[in-house]
């Protein structure tokens, strides 16, 4: 047996013991709620979180932010329990609480001992239909968010970049808006905006309830039935997503500061997404992230670190969990004494390299490999296996399909992969982006 | 170094504890503990060696840091890139770092590499090549990162501070060390710290996952059987928090300033440390209802996360915490922190507070031990803290015995808003640095 069929062999065991992973159960109550049960005993805790089919992308048109701010606001209390309360109550049993909010979802988890998992659907399935807070409330939450914003973006050049690159990159899409909204916008956020969000939005049919740790699935869907089964259906919300147009230009985008010692050089592609792309493109476009740019025996690693010595650090990504168009990302911090603009063709120059002779075959190997352990180990915690089944279903995946994924990166092939870095990784419309010293 | 443990003691299972530990000895006498897992096919294995940055030349800050981003940078047969590519082939993670009091490893792969794995896992301990090119790489990654964060209110706040509360103390300097710093460190610097503190009298183990304890004790003795027995450290003294009643301004061009402030703790080992755990957790411990939190947060919307918490680090213990905000809104906000620490000093919490608090910490202990990673990260923290094998099953006892008394006690002796060092990174309105 050759080393190759080897190897090919290895990684479908591990994509077999990725499949035979978890044991999900899935279920959908008569109000539309999704119910999914990812059983973990290893410790007598759970994980609780609902999910809602909507995100940032869903904010309307001069409301960026809005979807944010009302993740903050529903810690603000309901008609049957005012401000604190669940807080309290989660704090009271030892759990932990938070929430995020993304591009195509917003979510809200508890981790508590599995006997107040009852407890915890109670106050969740409340705040899905009961949030009332004064206006009073409003002012300083508001103000919360903007020093949030202040924290994560404005204090940080490298994030403005960021920022602006998206904005470059999505010219009609609201994906190039940021999450936590213009500071603009922000400002003018009022409590009516987060109703009117709210009632369109936080609904049963809209969620996906998932409860993962050391419960029974039958156990979990009686609850669920108990608690968020009294909540009256309404039919599904619809995204209003204007759709990007296929890239004709090259864009550019610098932000000079003075606070910057350390410049940067970042690329975006824009490519398809696991939902516009299919399965096939999309896992294609893992396996290149992933020989391109995923740590130190990379090809722009190898290639821009230790061969050329004009970078002290590259990489790419592939941002695949999206309803609609995403991002390839690659990027590079030059080494001292060289310059963006040399950086920037070494770059361009590793990519055409790699697309003229094609991925190596060990590297082809070891990026499947990688990417099928990566799930196993995905296995060792709830929390994780939670956000891997919540947000696929949330962009509308199903449960086979993350099941699935360890096969279907097995089944990649090499050819799969050039014919993604030929479709997608073209620099005349792409988004440069450089982060430089004033 | 290495804790003396009683193996018969925790053999036994016990229904309630969140992970059932083994001690165990390997055949050529390295220790470790043990959660024996085998729902997930993987081993996460967390180790440290006693002696991190503390450890660094006086005049070269930086060198436990440089060193633990060479150990997978090329060992025995394999260069740096040949090595690398053994770990990725594999899908072994091995990662090395270094904080003030220990210099750590880490390594999870899944069992059916597991050979592979401590093969380089011994390779990087024993024989990292150090090459000159490597360091050359490494030293520019430093460099870069060092660039990078060199405006950022964060770091700087967090530098100043230290160079105050530690002033003249391994403590007060970085970790990651200065550009001048780095710059200087040499091959000698890196092969004379590996010397002196990569050894087994130091070295503590956390194992978890898929292995029995013949099999770890196996791989204890092939990863760490060849290292020196005795480790050679510098003697680090003991230091109370410097500075106390400073107030520090880095300027710096933001927005938004960052406030961190502290004052003397509680040793790890002290009588009163669960009571002053508890204290600390009530005024500004992670929780939504902590004091900190809803008076900064809550009510006045100053900044998105403001907390404190205890540090009893080997050579000092601290009380230290921070936040962010506007930096027209600065002095309010260090003016509310500091009202809110002196109101706990002076008056403790209430009895319902105590009560919630007890009841919080005893519930959420579990959450430490839901993953691989997490319960070999908790092992080794209680055997970095000599907190005995038993600590795990005896801890939330200790939580629930603290009485309001013992914490109003607790917090008498830490929270006194007099003492406070604030140290503010940003452009604070109204707010002036002295000292």
């Amino acid at each position: 047996m050759s080393s190759a069929t080897d190897a090919a062999r290895r990684v479908e065991e591990q994509a077999q013991a990725g499949a035979d992973g978890p044991v999900v159960c899935a279920s959908t109550l008569d109000n539309g709620l999704d119910v999914v049960v990812i059983p973990d005993r290893r410790a007598p805790v759970v994980t609780h979180m609902v999910w809602y089919r909507n995100g940032s992308a869903d904010d309307p048109v001069g409301k960026s932010g809005i979807a944010h701010f009302l993740e903050h606001l529903m810690f603000k209390g309901t008609t049957q329990h005012p401000e604190g309360e669940f807080s309290d109550a989660v704090a009271a049993i030892g759990g932990q609480e938070n929430a995020f909010t993304s591009y195509d979802y917003t979510a809200y988890f508890q981790r508590v001992a599995k006997e107040h998992l009852g407890e915890m659907m109670h106050f969740e399935a409340d705040r899905m239909t009961n949030l009332s807070f004064d206006e009073a409330v409003v002012g300083p939450e508001r103000d919360v968010v903007i020093e949030e914003r202040r924290m994560r973006t404005d204090s940080d050049p490298d994030q403005q970049l960021s920022e602006a690159m998206d904005a470059a990159l999505f010219t009609h899409h609201p994906y190039g808006l940021p999450i936590i909204g213009w500071m603009h916008e922000i400002e003018g956020l009022s409590r009516d905006d987060a109703f009117n969000y709210y009632q369109r939005f936080y609904t049963p049919s809209n969620a996906i309830l998932v409860v993962a740790g050391d419960v029974e699935a039958e156990a979990v869907q009686a609850l669920a039935q108990e608690h968020y089964g009294r909540i009256a259906s309404a039919a599904r919300p619809q995204r209003l997503r204007p759709q990007e147009p296929p890239p004709r230009a090259a864009r550019r985008v610098t932000v000079s500061d003075a606070r910057v010692e350390q410049p940067l050089l970042r690329r975006l592609y824009l490519a398809p997404s696991t939902l516009t792309g299919g399965h096939e493109v999309a896992c294609a476009l893992d396996v290149l992230a992933e020989v391109l740019g995923g740590g130190a025996t990379s090809v722009l690693y190898r290639k821009l670190v230790l061969e050329k010595a004009k970078a002290v650090s590259a990489g790419a990504w592939y941002f695949g969990s999206a309803v609609d168009q995403t991002r390839f990302g690659v990027t590079a911090a030059p080494a001292q004494d060289v310059s963006l603009d040399d950086l920037e063709k070494h770059i361009d120059d590793a990519v055409a390299d790699f697309i003229a002779r094609g991925v190596d075959e060990a590297d082809f190997r070891r990026a499947t490999t990688r990417l099928v352990a990566d799930m196993v180990y995905a296995q060792d915690s709830q929390a994780t296996l939670a956000r891997v089944y919540g947000s696929a279903l949330a962009i509308g995946e199903s449960i086979a399909d993350v099941q699935q994924w360890p096969a279907r990166i097995a089944a990649v092939t090499p050819e799969g992969v050039m014919d993604a870095a030929r479709a997608w990784l073209n620099a005349r419309t792409a988004v440069t982006g450089r982060l430089e010293p004033q | 170094m290495t804790d003396t443990l009683d193996r018969a003691a925790v053999g036994a299972e016990r229904k309630k504890s969140p992970a059932s530990v083994q001690v165990v000895a390997s055949p050529g006498g390295v220790h470790a503990w043990l959660v024996e897992e085998h729902a997930v096919p993987l081993l996460a294995l967390e180790f440290a060696f006693v002696g991190g940055a503390s450890q660094d030349p006086a005049e070269r800050p930086g060198v436990a840091n440089m060193l633990s981003g060479m150990l997978d940078e090329g060992a025995g047969p394999y260069d740096s890139d040949a090595f690398q590519t053994q770990l990725a082939d594999h899908a072994i993670e091995l990662r090395f770092s270094a904080d003030r009091d220990a210099f750590r490893g880490s390594l999870k792969t899944l069992v059916s590499h597991l050979p592979k794995a401590v093969e380089l896992l011994r390779l990087a301990l024993n024989e990292a090549r150090l090459e000159p090119e490597a360091i050359a790489r490494v030293r520019g990654q430093i460099e870069a990162g060092l660039r990078h964060d060199a405006s950022n209110p964060d770091v700087l706040a967090m530098r100043a501070f230290n160079e105050t509360a530690f002033a003249g103390h391994p403590y007060g300097r970085s970790v990651r060390g200065s550009l001048d710093s780095v710059a200087a460190i040499n091959r000698d610097d890196l092969s004379a710290f590996r010397a002196g503190v990569l050894a087994r009298d130091n070295l503590h183990v956390a194992a978890v996952g898929a292995v029995s304890a013949d099999v770890l004790g196996t791989l204890l003795d092939d990863a760490f059987g060849d290292l020196p027995q005795a480790s050679d450290l510098t003697q680090v003294s003991q230091i109370e928090l410097q500075g106390q009643g400073v107030r520090r301004v880095v300027e710096v061009d933001t927005p938004q300033s960052v406030v961190r402030f502290g004052a003397p703790g509680v040793a790890r080992h002290d009588p009163d440390y669960m009571a002053a755990y508890i204290a600390n957790h009530i005024l500004g411990g992670g929780v939504f209802s902590a004091r900190l939190f809803r008076e900064v947060r809550e009510k006045r919307g100053l900044a998105y996360g403001v907390s404190s918490a205890l540090y009893p680090m080997r050579h000092a213990a601290m009380f230290f915490g921070g936040t962010a905000t506007k930096n027209e809104r600065v002095a309010e906000s260090i003016e509310v922190i500091s009202a809110e620490i002196a109101r706990m000093g002076a008056e403790g919490p209430d009895e319902d507070e105590v009560r919630l608090a007890r009841q919080y910490l005893i519930g959420s202990y579990a959450l430490h031990f839901d993953t691989s990673s997490k319960i070999a990260g908790q092992l080794l923290h209680l055997s970095l803290e000599k907190m005995g094998v038993d600590y795990i099953d005896r801890r939330n006892d200790l939580v629930a015995s603290v009485t309001r008394e013992d914490v109003r006690r607790a917090a008498a002796r830490i929270f006194d808003a007099s003492k406070l060092l604030v140290v503010t990174a940003g452009k604070p309105v109204g707010l002036t640095g002295q000292g």
